[in-house]
């Protein structure tokens, strides 16, 4: 007979498990022309873009390399660079 | 106490005793009545649950599962399309290792539609990770529920039970039906106290992301506890019949089996009729028997090996099949004896489908049928017309 089931975890496995190796292109953040609007913090699906005053970043742990933060920049400040090693 | 009651009626009553915390579900013939009267216990204040109604049974699942995720004795109860519906959530119980029990008022598949009874549904959820165990008649059907619950919960087990019961032919039949006392049920099946639960005090995840490193491992165990569960099953019946001394068999049952020569094998209410037929062929001078599958998932390929050892020839009866292969339960019976020593020659037929009647006559002739040959996938008592040759059941090209 096995042991009694773990039937649940710890919860914060969001943190736990990176997903960022998933990404084939990386977003480039060219901090020229940032207005500050904060509008790929709102659109970043997996919320991993901070950042204040002018500069901001995203988390490459969690970054899948989606590009909706490149797409919708209206300054065109965030390049999309292939993931290359 | 011993009433004459509709089988609906009897599973309502002993789903009652079990306490259970959530009650969802939604209405779809031949499940109904069990669904009506759980939710009058409800109404009158003899059930202390919560009855939710839901907009289909997608709703009605997705409750369940929910709430047995936070420690509630949960209880559904569906049939055919409803089981269908249900089929996404069905796999998210098992996977999540929730004890739910949802009994299943087995009703054929449309298209055509048609409201009566086989076992195809259930066996469209067949892999879905569910402990899956089949009624012969009203009492056992009633009696399973608790059995199920203990079994389910076990924190060795952490599985969600199936039951089947025929519908029409169970849930409307009217029979006498001994219902236990609260006192004696709440003896046998204590409070449910899951060692982990979704609760504010203690945040938890329940069904995380598992990625290709670690899915796997999650099925290997979901195998794993469905070979563990097989003792307890039998332990349980066991237990049951210990208390209330009722015994319908644990993961199997035999019937007139000691000397058999030819075996019919089967599920559900079948086998009600089929132990007349037996009496008949004893009569005889046949030596017939039956081997009764009552878990069909775990399916207890050893457990039948060990009873039917030197059975000559076995012949399959079954209400289900599975397009392009053949008759469910008539391979999976030739997988069991796949290389072993003694290999009976193993029939299989296909009757009763979408609420087919099935007199005893049509069972004795299956079994002078078969007699010294292998017969496969034969669909007996078609129309004249439908079959090259119905009356000799023409078996499917390629078996």
């Amino acid at each position: 007979m096995s042991k009694p089931i773990q039937i649940s975890v710890a919860p914060g496995t969001s943190k736990v498990n990176k997903t960022g190796s998933w990404r084939t292109m990386r977003p480039i953040f060219k901090h020229d022309a940032c207005n500050d609007c904060r509008i790929c913090v709102l659109v970043c699906p997996d919320a991993c873009i901070t950042g204040s005053d002018n500069v901001y970043n995203a988390n490459l742990d969690y970054c899948k390399g989606c590009g909706i933060c490149s797409h919708e920049c209206p300054v065109n400040d965030i390049d999309m660079a292939p993931e290359v090693k | 106490m011993r009433k004459l009651i509709e089988g609906s009626m009897a599973v309502a009553e002993l789903v009652k005793l079990c306490r259970p915390n959530v009650v969802a579900a939604y209405p779809i013939t031949p499940q109904t009545h069990i669904v009506e009267n759980l939710s009058q216990f409800v109404a009158d204040g003899d059930l202390k649950a919560e009855f939710l109604n839901v907009e289909s049974e997608f709703g009605a699942a997705s409750v369940v599962l929910g709430a047995s995720a936070t420690g509630a004795r949960s209880f559904s109860t569906t049939t055919s399309q409803g089981l269908l519906l249900m089929g996404e959530v069905l796999y998210n119980i098992a996977g999540l290792r929730l004890p739910v029990v949802i009994t299943c008022a087995n009703r054929t598949i449309s298209a055509p539609i048609n409201i009566w009874n086989d076992h195809s549904d259930a066996m469209t959820v067949r892999d879905a990770g569910w402990i899956m165990l089949f009624a012969e008649d009203n009492q056992e059907a009633a009696d399973m529920h608790p059995q199920a619950y203990k079994i389910g919960e076990d924190p060795n087990i952490c599985l969600p039970v199936l039951i089947n019961m025929d519908g029409f032919i169970l849930t409307h039949a009217f029979e006498p039906v001994d219902i236990p006392e609260q006192k004696e049920i709440d003896d046998f099946l204590p409070p449910y106290r899951p060692a982990q639960y979704l609760t504010v005090k203690d945040p938890r995840t329940f069904g995380l992301l598992a990625e290709p490193q670690w899915y796997m491992e999650t099925r290997y165990k979901l195998f794993e506890t469905h070979e563990d569960v097989k003792p307890v099953i039998d332990k349980t019946a066991d237990d049951f019949r210990v208390k209330f001394g009722r015994y319908y068999g644990g993961l199997i049952d035999t019937y007139r089996l000691d000397d058999a020569e030819r075996v019919f094998v089967a599920m559900g209410s079948l086998i009600g009729t089929l132990k007349d037929v037996v009496d008949t062929l004893r009569a005889k001078g046949e030596k017939a028997g039956i081997l009764k599958i009552r878990s069909f998932r775990p399916f207890p390929k050893e457990k039948i090996r060990e009873v039917c050892g030197d059975i000559k020839e076995m012949i399959v009866v079954e209400k289900a099949f599975s397009f392009g292969f053949g008759g469910v339960l008539q391979e999976e019976m030739r997988a069991a004896f796949y290389r072993q020593k003694h290999q009976p020659i193993i029939s299989g037929f296909v009757l009763g489908l979408g609420g087919r009647d099935i007199p005893p006559s049509t069972l004795i002739n299956v079994y002078n049928r078969s007699k010294g040959k292998e017969i496969s996938n034969a669909f007996v008592d078609l129309r004249p017309g439908v079959a090259p040759d119905p009356k000799s059941a023409q078996p499917i090209k390629g078996r």
